[in-house]
């Protein structure tokens, strides 16, 4: 299993190093961007002089080697080394040294996108998790019964519930609850993020239930769904017969027997969804204006902070890297047929 | 209300309907027979011939599905089809067990063989886990699974085709069943093994005195095992009695038409295969007379066109043999295929010289 | 002596079985064929009969080159087909086609019967497309089918019809081969006479060479005069139908025999012993050394450890790879084999 472990470790780094060249690429593509940092009242003097601090007139090669460098090593902002040193000499406050595994540095937040990435990181993963749990509990529960009472009252209210909620946009879902819940209603307190370190636990947690409910009620929908149909299949299975045949009773032919064998396909799908929202769920931030990894993006975007980009990016590819290896390895300890090769 | 007269397992006018978008089914239609312990019941048939639904309607796997099933099924004095859920659960794999085709998809892929043996145990006895481990390794190696204390904790995928047959059986009879249901229990088998697995199945069948209940489709199998055979043509018996009596003298030209579409190993290699033309009716609309009407050969020879509009009833020819047809005279069958076996002989044995 | 239609000569297969490291490594081979010579003449049927894994169906790819072989010769028409490139098959495979086991998985579900019987016309360009429906229709008739039914999808049909649409297909091209892999297993008793009967028939109307792949030894013997039968990749006995069922040579055949049901003798008179084999056959990953077969076999003795015994013809017409062949001397040859005695 390790040995499993660490080749697709090695090819998730391979294929993590091809997507920042890609982003690289494309960015570049897209004009200088020491124009951006430039600001408004930029003479053709002042861009000159900025390309080359920011080191954005060398070719993308280099700069790209020179990323890569800042990943394992470390490195020092401004890029330009004589106007650093320069830098050093008569202001050093402004030298910044960005420790590796570097993603960069963005000018326009002053902080290197490790800080960036550090500051905005634990309302996502607060919100993943916490979200996560709620929709992969509620989510399997309803689908199972659904497939249990498939066919009666229960089944066709769940069903049509499902498809609803599913088709409703999140931003819907999220401006909804917080207009009725909160502000209309006022059922729970105006939602705004307290972290753990401040509010405690149950600060923490209240903090986050209106948002992560919204999240969660998306992918629920999606999930009652397929948890009914992955059960509907597994009990049209020969085992579930044998199980029958044997004398058990339907509880445990059902739980043990019939959702066992469910719950394997939705192990690597929950995975995938999971880490696709560290990410960051920008709708979802946005509505409850959380500063989250996705409001991140969606301002990097609008500012062009191309650091920040290519450092969100990393990050999103590593989850689902790793995602996908610790899927493989829960799905072989799973299931006994599957080997890790 | 248990009645001592009646045999141990009789089956009376077991009907099993399945309502689809399309119609209903007639998957089994008034079916009856008796089966008494240590005996063997071989019941033939096709795809679709109802062989298969009517008996998982004895270990009443019906009330998980749609099905709609009348009639009684008296197992040891009590009728299936009258008692609770919860009570025909705890007769299920205690006094009717089953073996299923596909050792391979029948047995759940994520658990261990052994746990899943020890479940049936435990399922209808209270012991420790211990003792039910014990219990189920001594089935492994009752059942011919070498190292047994080892492969207990293997999964299914690990076992030959063969081995998870045992496996199944090994399951099947924890709980000492007074009657088994083999459902073709060797026809995802090699011959080789099929011969081992039937032997294994009789010898067991010897030594718990089980009522044994053999669905297959191959005459083959069921000349090696069965006592009696009940040979199903679209959910309805056409033609029953002993072995013997059937296999040599199949009076139903259904029975007939299998035994001469199959090639065999040791008769004349020549000899064209007289395939049964056509395919079954549908079972949603069955044929006003007999099912077999249209792909019957005789059916020109019986009066009237009443194979067309009457269905024959199951009536018997001598004593514990039955047939369900209108043709009175059974010779011309013989007649006519005696007369081309001859032909065939003769080529064969001219062109060898 | 014209030169037989097809000869296959050392046919070797190995597939390897790779390590699970950081980097993966042949640890060994599944040797699925391991060295089979035969020859098929114009208009023949060779009957290849043995257990699962024994290695027929990997055989029966290798001739219409599904897979490519590992070593050995496969003389088409004297043209060695072996390691042909695809664009040097592409000609050859309008001579050897395929039938293949189940009729429900290997028609496309989505294409109506007219296009998939009419595939290789388009494929090989052979027919004008107005011609290609007339073309479609008749082989409809020819194996007995409706040919109104080309605008029909597989599933409007039973298996027994699903079955005859597979054969018309393999037909379409006119092919010199057939390789039918399994052709009836998967049809109903009473449907699996009336295939074999079109089969026989559409062999002698077109003079087709059929290598038919079975496991059931009754059928293979009413379509085959020659029959070989395969153990873990290797042939062990291949003779004429009359001896090899009314008096094997190897073993394994005896076994074989002995253990395949047959209403005939029942009907004849009461039951007879098997020859019980016991245990399963060995992984062809690691065969046993000498004879493939010794690990089962009643008449074992050293030297089957130690030599592997070579396909020759030990008295009678067939050739036979034992050490110790039953059924040699010219009287046993009339022994059926109900009264073989029970050597277990």
């Amino acid at each position: 299993m390790i040995a499993f472990a660490i080749r697709r470790i090695l090819v998730g780094i391979v294929m993590l190093l091809a997507m920042v060249l890609v982003v690289f690429i494309l960015f570049f593509a897209a004009g200088n961007p020491a124009r951006d940092v430039c600001g408004k009242f930029c003479t053709p003097e002042k861009l000159k002089q900025v390309t080359q601090v920011y080191g954005y007139d060398q070719p993308i090669s280099e700069q790209f080697g020179l990323f890569m460098k800042g990943l394992v090593v470390g490195r020092d902002y401004p890029v330009d080394d004589k106007y650093r040193e320069a830098l050093a000499k008569s202001n050093p406050d402004l030298v910044i040294h960005c420790p590796a595994p570097c993603l960069g540095y963005s000018q326009h937040d002053a902080l290197t996108v490790n800080q960036d990435i550090v500051k905005y990181a634990p309302v996502t993963l607060s919100l993943s998790i916490y979200s996560f749990v709620l929709w992969i509990f509620f989510g399997v529960l309803i689908g199972v019964l659904a497939a249990v009472f498939k066919g009666r009252a229960l089944d066709r209210i769940t069903v049509g519930i499902t498809l609803v909620v599913y088709a409703l946009p999140t931003f819907f879902i999220g401006t909804f609850l917080l207009q009725f819940v909160a502000i209309k209603w006022r059922l729970v307190p105006y939602p705004s993020y307290v972290s753990i370190a401040d509010g405690g636990v149950i600060g923490w947690f209240s903090s986050l239930f209106l948002p992560a409910l919204t999240l969660a009620l998306f992918y629920m929908a999606a999930y009652v769904r397929i948890t009914r149909a992955f059960v509907l299949e597994s009990l049209t299975e020969d085992y579930i017969r044998t199980a029958r045949a044997k004398g058990l009773r339907t509880r445990v032919v059902l739980f043990k027997h019939g959702l066992r064998a469910a719950l394997t396909p939705l192990l690597s799908m929950a995975g995938l969804d999971f880490a696709a929202l560290l990410a960051g769920a920008v709708i979802t931030e946005s509505v409850f204006n959380y500063q989250g990894l996705g409001l991140l993006a969606v301002t990097a975007n609008k500012n062009s902070d191309l650091p920040v980009l290519i450092g969100l990016v990393i990050v999103a590819g590593a989850a689902v890297i790793l995602a996908n290896i610790i899927v493989d390895i829960l799905y072989a300890y799973v299931d006994p047929r599957v080997r890790l090769r | 209300m248990p009645d001592i007269s009646r045999p141990f397992l009789s089956v009376e006018n077991l009907t099993v309907n399945f309502p689809t978008p399309d119609g209903i089914v007639h998957a089994t239609e008034s079916l009856s027979y008796t089966l008494e312990r240590g005996k063997t019941l071989g019941i033939v048939g096709e795809s679709g011939s109802g062989k298969s639904v009517s008996s998982s309607a004895i270990l009443g796997l019906h009330r998980y599905s749609n099905a709609i099933v009348s009639g009684q099924i008296w197992l040891d004095g009590t009728d299936l089809l009258q008692i609770s859920d919860n009570d025909m659960r705890l007769k299920r794999g205690k006094e009717v067990a089953m073996i299923f085709q596909d050792p391979l998809s029948a047995l759940h892929p994520y658990y261990r063989v052994g746990d899943q043996i020890a479940e049936a145990y435990r399922a209808h006895n209270t012991v420790t886990k211990k003792a039910a481990r014990a219990r189920t390794i001594e089935m492994l190696a009752r059942v011919g699974i070498p190292q047994p204390d080892r492969r207990v904790d293997d999964y299914p995928h690990q076992f030959s085709g063969g081995m998870r047959q045992r496996v199944m059986i090994a399951m099947a009879l924890i709980n000492d069943p007074t009657l088994l249901i083999a459902d073709e229990p060797t026809t995802a088998l090699d011959v080789t093994v099929q011969a081992q697995i039937l032997d294994l199945l009789q010898d067991l069948q010897r030594e718990f005195n089980t009522a044994l209940i053999m669905i297959t489709h191959d005459l083959g199998v069921i000349a090696e095992v069965a006592d009696d055979v009940l040979v199903m043509y679209a959910g309805r018996a056409v033609e029953y009695g002993s072995a013997r009596a059937l296999l040599t003298k199949p009076s139903m030209p259904y029975t007939w038409g299998l035994i001469q579409s199959v090639p065999d190993v040791t008769g004349p290699v020549d000899r064209p295969l007289r395939p049964i033309p056509g395919s079954p009716p549908s079972l949603v609309q069955p044929p006003a007379g007999c099912a077999f009407f249209g792909r019957c050969a005789f059916s020109s020879l019986v009066p009237g066109d009443r194979c067309a509009h009457e269905l024959p009833e199951l009536l018997p020819i001598e004593a514990g043999h039955l047939k369900r047809c209108h043709l009175e005279d059974v010779s011309v069958m013989y007649a006519e295929s005696v007369e081309a076996d001859r032909v065939d002989t003769a080529t064969v044995e001219a062109g060898a010289h | 002596m014209a030169a037989p239609l097809l000869e296959v000569k050392d046919l070797v297969m190995h597939f390897p079985v790779k390590s699970r490291g950081v980097i993966s490594q042949t640890l060994g081979q599944v040797k699925a064929v391991d060295g089979i010579s035969f020859t098929l003449n114009a208009g023949q049927s060779l009957g290849l009969v043995g257990e699962s894994g024994c290695g027929k169906t990997t055989t029966g790819r290798l001739i219409t080159r599904l897979h490519k072989p590992t070593s050995g010769q496969i003389l088409f028409e004297g043209e060695d087909i072996a390691n042909a490139s695809p664009r040097q098959l592409k000609p050859i495979r309008r001579d050897i086609q395929m039938i293949f086991q189940d009729p429900y998985t290997s028609l496309n579900p989505r294409q109506t019967v007219g296009e998939i019987i009419g595939a290789p016309l388009v494929i090989h360009n052979l027919v004008p497309k107005n011609k290609r429906l007339a073309r479609v229709q008749e082989l409809l008739e020819i194996v007995g089918l409706s040919p109104e039914h080309y605008n029909r999808y597989p599933h409007e049909f039973s298996g027994g019809q699903r079955q005859r649409i597979g054969i018309a297909r393999a037909l379409t091209l006119q092919p010199k081969v057939l390789v039918a892999d399994e052709p009836v297993s998967a049809l109903d008793v009473s449907i699996q006479a009336q295939v074999i009967n079109l089969m026989q028939d559409l062999q002698k109307e077109f003079n087709i060479a059929f290598l038919f792949i079975a496991h059931d030894l009754a059928i293979v013997r009413h379509f085959c005069p020659e029959i070989a039968v395969m153990y873990l990749g290797k042939i062990v006995e291949q003779a004429p139908r009359e001896q090899l069922y009314s008096a094997p040579k190897h073993p394994y055949t005896k076994a074989l025999l002995s253990a395949a049901p047959d209403i005939q003798q029942v009907i004849a008179g009461g039951r007879r012993e098997r020859i019980r084999l016991t245990g399963d056959v060995p992984s062809p990953i690691n065969p046993p050394s000498g004879c493939p077969f010794r690990t089962r076999c009643w008449k074992a003795q050293d030297i089957c450890a130690t030599m592997p015994p070579p396909l020759e013809p030990k008295g009678g017409a067939g050739i036979v790879a034992c050490h110790f062949p039953e059924n040699t001397s010219p009287e046993d040859a009339n022994t059926p084999v109900s009264t073989a005695r029970n050597a277990a």
